[in-house]
Formats: structure tokens, sequence, C-alpha cells
């Protein structure tokens, strides 16, 4: 039986190559929105691996949430994007600065 | 035993290699196919795991539709990627030091946590054996009951960031003929033609 720190190893790992991401794509958000998936499944795989060691279901249920806020985070964050290329024609975040004061 | 512990291994290292790509590869079509197979890698972990349905959700909500979403948009706007890669170098020190501290420190808390004596006692729902109940059944029959608001409080998020999503990108463009029922509907014979005598010899 594989024991519960290889999983909590292989999450850590997800999640901070999900932060490296963040910080390699500064400019491209598209890319910034798939690192955040990738913590987030970081985050499940802590999850499910708690549940399953520790014979709790409520870490499965919290799961089904973090997967439904996930998906709509990116539906919300991508028609965003789409609207703010219509707008500006880039996608480039360091242009991001009309509210600047 | 021997095969678990070779598949975790091998689903662990296709999960982790796959997520590198994803940051690092320089076409973004090819980030999304690198982070489905991430998630299908870490799909097969759940598996590993016991927790059946949240691998197969997993693989409908994140393969099926984020990750197609996410193809979309890439497609669909006309951006040149090769130029947002231009600042590479200046941000991946930056990068390199927060991730392998956060790594360290993620390390140091791996080195020195135990469970609690009590942990065991505080479950709030204890899964049942899988001989007895399925992994599916059982997360049905807790998540229909005990957490039913919360439940019915993500089939809301979704709801909402569907009326949202739909919302930000609908536009009506103001040049396009449109199809409007009712105006068809409502269409009077006596105002669409009218009849002319003409005589013959003189046109009208």
């Amino acid at each position: 039986m594989i024991g519960l720190e290889h999983y909590l190893t292989v999450a850590a790992i997800l999640f901070v190559i999900g932060i490296f991401g963040i910080f390699l794509n500064r400019k491209n958000i598209i890319v910034i929105l798939m690192s955040i998936e990738l913590m987030l499944l970081a985050v499940n795989i802590n999850f499910v691996a708690f549940s399953a060691h520790l014979g709790d279901m409520v870490g499965q249920v919290f799961t089904l949430f973090i997967l439904t806020v996930a998906a709509a985070e990116a539906a919300i964050g991508l028609a965003v994007l789409v609207v703010f290329f219509r707008n500006r024609g880039a996608i480039d975040v360091e242009d991001v600065n009309a509210m600047k004061g | 035993m021997v095969i678990a512990t070779l598949s975790f291994y091998l689903f662990a290292f296709t999960a982790v290699a796959s997520a590198i790509f994803v940051v690092l590869s320089r076409n973004p079509v090819h980030s999304v196919l690198w982070l489905i197979l991430t998630f299908f890698s870490s799909a097969a972990l759940f598996v590993l795991l016991g927790a059946e349905f949240i691998a197969m959700l997993m693989l409908i909500v994140y393969v099926g539709a984020v990750a197609m979403l996410f193809l979309f948009v890439v497609m669909m706007l006309d951006v040149d990627f090769a130029e947002l890669r231009g600042s590479v170098s200046a941000y991946l020190p930056l990068g390199l030091a927060i991730g392998l501290i956060l790594l360290l420190e993620l390390g140091i808390v791996f080195g020195n946590w135990i469970f609690a004596a009590n942990a065991p006692a505080l479950r709030a729902a204890v899964s049942p054996a899988p001989e007895d109940v399925e992994n599916t059944v059982a997360l049905g029959q807790l998540i229909y009951t005990d957490y039913v608001f919360l439940f019915q409080i993500a089939g809301l998020i979704l709801f909402v960031a569907m009326v949202g999503a739909i919302v930000l990108t609908m536009r009506h463009r103001p040049n396009v003929k449109r199809q409007s029922i009712v105006t068809q509907i409502y269409r009077d014979p006596k105002d669409s033609y009218e009849m002319k005598d003409v005589k013959p010899g003189q046109g009208i």
C-alpha cells in the first residue's frame, strides 16, 4: 500500500509547479489560468489522499465542491478573457491598467 | 501490491512531468494537451486511492469541459503567443526562488506532522468497506442527505457561472439581420402586397 506521504509529495510538487507557472508566464493569462487549475488539482489530491487514509468520506465531498468552483472559475475567467480580447485586441496581462488612477 | 506501487510511481511521475510541460510549453495548445495528460494521470491516482467517482468526475469535468474550454479559447483568440513569452528570463529566478522556498516549507511540514490522537474519533462520515457499499453509492448517500445544502449551493455556483459567462460574452452586432418570430407571425397580408389593375398598352 502506498503511504499517505507519497500522495502528499505529489500534490506538493504539483502545487509548486502551479505557482512556478504563474511566475514564469506572467504575460500569458491563459497559462496562468491553467496553473491555477494545477494548484486546485493538487488540493484535490490532498483531500482525497487524507480521505482515503482516514476513512472519512467528507474529504471526497469537498473535492466535489472544489471541482465545481474550479469549473466555474475557468468559465468566468475565460469569458472575461474573451471580452478583454474583443475590447483591446491583446491579452497581455501587463496592458491591463485601464482602471489605474 | 507490486502492481499498485509500480502504477502509483508511473502515474505520479507522468502527472508531475506533464505539469512541468504545461508550464514550460511555448505553445498554449500544447499546454492544454499536457494539462489533459496531467488530469488523466491524477484521475488514475484517485482510482488507486479508491475514489472512483471523483476520478471519473475528474475526467468528465476537467478533461471534457474545462480543458475543451481552454482549447476553444486558445484557438479562437488570434494572439501571437510567441511574443507573450518574451520576458520569461526576467521572472525565472524569482519564480524558481519562490517555488524552492515553498517546496522547502512544505517539506518541513511533511517531516514534522502527526495525526491527532483523537483523529479517528472525529470522522464525520466513516467510509464503509468497498465490499459492502461502493464508493459512488457511499458518496451519493452522503451528498444527498447530510450535505444537500452544500450540493445545492454547488449547483447555484455553476448556474451563476453559466449566466455570467453568457452575459459577458454575448453581444448584439448592429448590422446583422436577425429573424424576428413575432414580426413574422403578426404580418398582415393586406400590408404585404397591393393589387394593381394594369391597363393593356399603358403600364403602371
